[in-house]
């Protein structure tokens, strides 16, 4: 890969977080840094468990090959390689790259003098894989309760889990997220149709500026959130998202652990029916 | 940006607190699990001790009342019109009936089912009586695949109240419109009966009583008009499920592998008790219940005239093993005399 005229310019040494000057370096089209040999360590050791775990389990199908984490009555220990040590592992090197990622992620935009809002919308997406797999666990006494790596296997995993409470789309938090999510699509197909209206006209016909979109939604819908406020609003939705999947997993189980349904009682208790 | 994260923070705080106090502040780790299946794949039971404990101290059994030598003559040569516990020696006979007292009415004593002339049948609530007791011998001596050894007493359901708490009767529903709008199919009031959800707020009386099917998925990926169930059959089973989980204080895993709800081979065994306890419902309540109907005075009936019937939650009072598994039964040998 060749490096674009213009791309020199910002190849720039500093802005790291570890190591110094030791792994400020390109591959190619690639910044290194400590995070990236980090990434490439967690990435390819966690692939290598995985293909393991593959190998030694009962099928190369890939969509019943299945990791899982260890039974319940081995609490918060390590368990043996075969009975969810491999989980254990694994689990490790996710968030080991996860989290590298997101320091390289830091560090080139520490290098740009950019903000941090990547590495920090990326941590969310960390932080809800993490509330799966490490703080619901603990907070409910046993690695066990993660959920399993594979295909099908983490789906039986999420019904099952749903069925628990009974019926999951009565959780709250589960509510307020999947509104999130959609209305994370909503915003962007808005927005990218939006943009793709305004700066790709047909031929002939001149590019329109910002102002052309704004006064399209204020003469749809009285307001326009405008060109800076759409990506806040957007980056807002999305984070708010995964956030609300995240809490809508940590208390189920421990903070519930009932069915969703009855959780509304105090709705259907309230005053104002009389 | 900075003022908006200031803000931001406290307030998603804020939410996340009100909604765990909101959730009751009785829930709250450390919680018990047990491991049901294959690790990894969630069939496991998650309780909370403090609820649990709750639940124990409200399903205790009374103490065994002692025991004494079968002797003295048979209870039908004592005594006039006895006409299902004839084969018990007095001693049993006078045992038997002690305790039926403290474990139906405590506080109304023997003359809740006696008048003065003990052989009367004047009074409705002995002829019940008799039926019900004739009811725990089908139960004990029929059903062993829903009750086990463990059997059932009076107290399994009436644990001190002449009318057990947990019993259904017909539900007419909200008052309807009429036309096209006439029917909600049961559906969108957060009925008690099936665990405050919007499903169908009866599905004791078709299912319950009815002979309907209750399994309900298909067999086919595709729809091939094979499979007579629709989508409101599924509705009523998915509250029957929420009404038998409510009681027993369990989760659809319990039973289930929610992967394949009607797959026997990949559910756990507990779901053939589960069967054999929703047929030993039907029988019940048609045998033994409805016909009870000409017996009881009106307002014992519900609001369409039927009297009071059985469901999970009439035994189970939310626990998966009633009274938590006691052995009552062994310390009740005179209920198995019942003719």
């Amino acid at each position: 890969m060749s490096m674009l005229s213009f791309e020199r310019k910002y190849r720039v040494r500093g802005g790291t977080l570890l190591g110094g000057d030791l792994f400020d370096f390109w591959v190619g089209q690639f910044y290194v840094g400590f995070f990236g040999v980090t990434t490439i360590f967690f990435t390819l050791l966690g692939t290598a468990l995985i293909i393991y775990g593959a190998a030694i389990g009962p099928t190369w199908n890939i969509w019943q090959i299945n990791i899982a984490p260890p039974d319940l009555s081995y609490g918060l220990a390590l368990a043996p390689l075969k009975e969810g040590g491999l989980w254990q592992a694994i689990t490790v090197c996710a968030l080991g790259a996860f989290v590298s990622w997101a320091l390289r992620q830091a560090e080139i935009a520490r290098k740009l003098g950019m903000g941090l809002h990547i590495p920090f919308a990326f941590s969310v997406a960390i932080f809800a894989y993490f509330t799966l797999v490490v703080i619901r666990p603990v907070m409910m006494g046993a690695w066990g309760h993660g959920f399993p790596y594979g295909i099908f296997s983490h789906l039986d995993w999420v019904s099952n889990v749903g069925y628990q409470y009974l019926h999951f789309h009565y959780n709250p938090a589960h509510m307020i997220a999947i509104t999130f999510f959609f209305t994370t699509v909503l915003a962007l197909a808005l927005h990218g149709s939006l943009v793709l209206s305004a700066v790709n006209p047909d031929k002939g016909e001149a590019v329109k500026a910002p102002e052309h979109e704004d006064t399209f939604f204020r003469d749809t819908i009285g307001y326009s959130i405008g060109t800076l406020g759409i990506h806040r609003l957007g980056l807002f939705l999305a984070l708010s998202a995964g956030f609300w999947s995240a809490v809508c997993i940590l208390i189920s189980g421990p903070f519930w652990t009932r069915g969703w349904p009855e959780w509304w009682d105090w709705w259907l208790n309230l005053p104002v029916w009389g | 940006m900075n003022g908006n994260r200031k803000t931001l923070l406290p307030v998603l705080g804020s939410i996340v607190g009100l909604s765990l106090l909101v959730a009751g502040c009785e829930d709250y780790p450390p919680v018990d699990a047990e491991q049901q299946g294959f690790r990894g794949v969630a069939m496991e039971h998650v309780t909370n001790p403090r609820t649990v404990a709750r639940l124990k101290a409200r399903n205790q059994m009374p103490e065994p009342l002692e025991r004494f030598e079968a002797e003295g003559d048979l209870a039908s040569e004592v005594y006039e019109n006895v006409q299902v516990l004839g084969d018990l020696r007095e001693t049993e006979f006078l045992r038997l009936m002690t305790a039926i007292t403290e474990w139906v009415s405590p506080e109304q004593g023997c003359t809740y089912c006696h008048t003065d002339n003990l052989a009367d049948d004047n009074i409705y609530t002995k002829v019940v009586a008799r039926r019900m007791l004739q009811m725990t011998k089908t139960i004990n001596s029929k059903w062993d695949n829903h009750v086990g050894e463990t059997g059932v007493t009076c107290y399994t359901c009436h644990r001190g109240h002449p009318v057990p708490e947990e019993v259904w009767h017909r539900d007419p529903g909200p008052k309807q419109a009429r036309g096209m709008t006439a029917s909600s199919a049961g559906q969108n009031i957060a009925a008690d009966a099936v665990g405050v959800t919007s499903l169908p707020y009866d599905p004791f009386y078709t299912l319950l009583q009815q002979d309907n099917a209750i399994r309900v998925a298909s067999n086919a990926a595709l729809p091939r008009g094979d499979n007579p169930v629709d989508i409101k059959d599924t509705e009523e089973t998915y509250g029957l499920m929420m009404h038998m989980s409510g009681s027993l204080g369990v989760n659809c895993t319990f039973c289930h592998n929610s992967r394949n709800f009607s797959a026997w081979d990949e559910s756990r065994p507990q779901r053939t008790t589960a069967w054999h306890g929703i047929r030993l419902a039907r029988e019940l309540n048609n045998t033994y219940l409805e016909p009870l109907k000409p017996v009881f005075p009106e307002d014992r009936l519900g609001p369409l005239g039927d009297p009071s019937k059985v469901n999970c939650a009439t035994c189970h009072q939310g626990v998966h093993k009633p009274l938590f598994g006691a052995q009552m039964l062994k310390d009740y040998p005179e209920l198995n005399a019942v003719k």
